[in-house]
């Protein structure tokens, strides 16, 4: 259990090679801005065409993914396995819910609320976890994610006794004339998830995220060139709770729900944000938005067989280690890396680019 | 007196189901290396398969047989064919991974083939008679005794395959040196076949305790608090002791039925306390109370 060089997915080419794979004969990467210019046309033009139902979908798809990522910045990029970020999800999802209910809060002011105080729990589970190794840690999360419903069942009182509260309609709905409801949370949703997404990307091309990458491939060596260990964990470990907790408020904003009357419901989100990362792919900034996806396509296609999804997931998910070991967006790049060899085989002498990015050693960025 | 001395066998009824699933961890940990998340699911799927076996006739102890039996196969089965192509990689991750993959996948199932759409639970007949047995001036349920004397029953066969056997003495070498193993001619796989066929065993007897009790109703999510338990068990003893497994099994077992007596405003959480003793004992002695100091060399 000792050696770790060899683990997750390699480093990304966005810090592997200045010159990105898509870099064009000036090194500018149009084809990157391009696809980045549609998908971005296509994300702010969705929710015009289509009805509230599937707008609320596409918005469950995006907490999800903003959950996976705060999990992937943990466990991609900082090597530290969470099995509790459901219960992070939880406190932001009942933070929001509280304040709303309660206390009369407008929903979106209770978004950083949730987000800090689920940091906050996560700097005080992540303190301890220093000394706990890989899986240690992931059983503490575990035992996190089961007692934190129970937690909730003890304080929480909703209507009826159940532990499940519910917001307003009125208390969830556009704060603009020209948007109705649907469409106007769909953008509160997809700018909290650009924001986010933008911040974790510069993050891991930083100093912060090389230094998680250190202290997840080497620790030891880590420290030794004077990277604060400790620090790196703690730090990762809050600012993940954070990404899981704001997702946590986002849901009780789209689903007008805060419930925790199903005693596993916490931990089984701990393993669907866990599969999004792993069948997106992890230490990679698109895996888990598409592992978000794949998930709610499955919830789609199951509705109804209530225990076939998880027959299916649980499936998947064994499968997708097998197969494609670095998620999606790993098996993607290891296409397009064959792809480009066969074409800059044919046209010129032979590429200097490794097909699989793991048989050389990465370039230092500096 | 009476009172305390009924919670603190109360914890030691459940204690040896903990105990059991602890051991059960253990044996995989030092096999195969890994935390096995998908125990308790495997329990359970056993643990149906008692109930199904009785269901179609069989009294309980025959059935609890049967149902060791097929664990033993299901167990070993599992290893080859899923856990088999995994071993080898070094990304934690990965393994985790299969094991919630597994979990969810046998929960799911279990759902699937035992339980009718509509019906809430089944019902396991009970494993041992009711009734209180007087010892001393105090009064012990039959039941837990009968508990802690299958504990006892199944600590003594193990301790007897892996320290007087060969076949013991080829799996605790796989456990140590996998490599060197397999240069005194020990099929390393074949041992780690073997070490999940037991540990699923030890599930099948667990789950079928844990599912016995009471009225005997149970549904899919039987283990899933016991595996919490079962964890800390094995954190508290160290993962790779066996003899730690009970004992922390039973130290929890009794933590967990004298907190729910007498410590009022845990009321509900007393799952607080099994992660409040993981975590005082990983801060003061990582390895657990029984475990070994492993060096890592960078």
């Amino acid at each position: 259990m000792s050696d770790q060089s060899t683990n997750l997915p390699d480093t990304p080419p966005a810090f592997a090679a200045p010159t990105g794979p898509a870099a064009g004969p000036r090194g500018v990467p149009w084809l990157r801005i391009v696809f980045g210019v549609v998908v971005a046309a296509v994300a702010v033009a969705l929710p015009y065409f289509n009805d509230p139902a599937t707008n609320q979908i596409f918005c469950q798809v995006m907490y999800l993914a903003l959950a996976a990522m705060g999990l992937n910045l943990l466990t991609g990029y900082n090597g530290q396995i969470s099995l509790g970020h459901g219960a992070f999800f939880g406190i932001g999802a009942f933070t929001a819910a509280i304040l709303t209910v309660d206390h009369g809060w407008v929903i979106e002011a209770t978004f950083p609320i949730a987000a800090i105080l689920a940091a906050v729990v996560g700097v005080a589970v992540g303190f301890p976890a220093l000394r706990l190794k890989g899986l240690y840690l992931a059983l503490i999360t575990l035992g996190l994610a089961v007692l934190f419903p129970l937690v909730v069942k003890k304080f929480v009182e909703g209507p009826g006794g159940v532990p499940l509260l519910k917001p307003k309609r009125s208390q969830v709905g556009s704060m603009v004339d020209f948007w109705a409801d649907d469409i106007y949370r769909y953008y509160v949703c997809l700018g909290i998830l650009a924001v986010m997404f933008l911040l974790a990307w510069n993050l891991v091309r930083g100093r912060m995220g090389r230094a998680m990458i250190a202290v997840r491939d080497q620790e030891v060596a880590a420290s030794t060139v004077g990277i604060g260990v400790a620090n790196v964990k703690v730090w990762s470990f809050a600012l993940s709770a954070a990404y899981a907790g704001l997702a946590g408020a986002l849901s009780v904003y789209v689903d007008r729900t805060a419930d925790a009357s199903n005693p596993i419901i916490y931990f089984q989100r701990s393993i669907e944000f866990l599969i999004a990362v792993v069948i997106g792919g992890a230490a990679t900034i698109g895996g888990p938005l598409l592992g978000a996806m794949l998930l709610v396509a499955i919830r789609r296609r199951t509705e109804g067989t209530e225990a076939m999804a998880p027959a299916l997931l649980g499936g998947a998910l064994i499968i997708v280690v097998y197969v494609l070991p670095d998620g999606i967006v790993g098996g993607l790049r290891r296409a397009a890396a064959w792809f480009r060899g066969r074409t800059a085989g044919s046209a010129s002498p032979p590429d200097p680019s490794p097909a699989s990015p793991s048989a050389t050693p990465a370039p230092s960025p500096n | 007196m009476q009172l305390f001395f009924d919670q603190l066998m109360n914890g030691i009824g459940t204690g040896a189901v903990y105990a059991s699933v602890a051991l059960a961890l253990v044996i995989i940990y030092r096999t195969t290396g890994l935390l096995n998340f998908a125990q308790g699911e495997m329990a359970l799927f056993s643990t149906f398969v008692t109930w199904w076996l009785t269901d179609h006739g069989w009294s309980i102890w025959p059935a609890l047989l049967g149902s060791i039996v097929f664990s033993f196969f299901a167990g070993a089965a599992i290893e080859r064919v899923i856990i088999r192509p995994v071993e080898k990689s070094k990304n934690q991750l990965n393994l985790v991974i299969v094991t919630l993959g597994l979990f969810l996948a046998i929960n799911a199932i279990c759902q699937l083939l035992f339980i009718k759409p509509g019906q809430d639970q089944v019902r396991m007949p009970l494993m041992f008679p009711k009734g209180d047995f007087e010892l001393f001036g105090l009064e012990i349920q039959k039941a837990i005794l009968g508990r802690a004397a299958v504990l006892a029953i199944e600590c003594a066969l193990l301790f007897l395959l892996l320290q007087k056997t060969k076949i013991g003495l080829a799996l605790r070498a796989v456990a140590s040196n996998p490599e060197s193993s397999r240069l005194v001619g020990i099929n390393p796989g074949n041992m780690l076949m073997l070490g999940w066929g037991i540990a699923a065993m030890l599930g099948a007897i667990a789950g079928t305790m844990a599912a016995s009790r009471g009225t005997g109703g149970f549904d899919t999510s039987l283990m899933q608090q016991v595996l919490v338990y079962a964890f800390a068990a094995a954190a508290l003893g160290g993962f790779d002791s066996p003899l730690g497994a009970v004992v922390g099994g039973l130290i929890v077992g009794i933590a967990r039925s004298l907190t729910i007596q007498y410590v009022d405003f845990l009321q509900g959480i007393e799952l607080v306390v099994p992660l409040g003793l993981i975590f005082i004992v990983l801060l003061v002695r990582p390895n657990g109370l029984f475990g070994r100091n492993i060096v890592e060399r960078v």
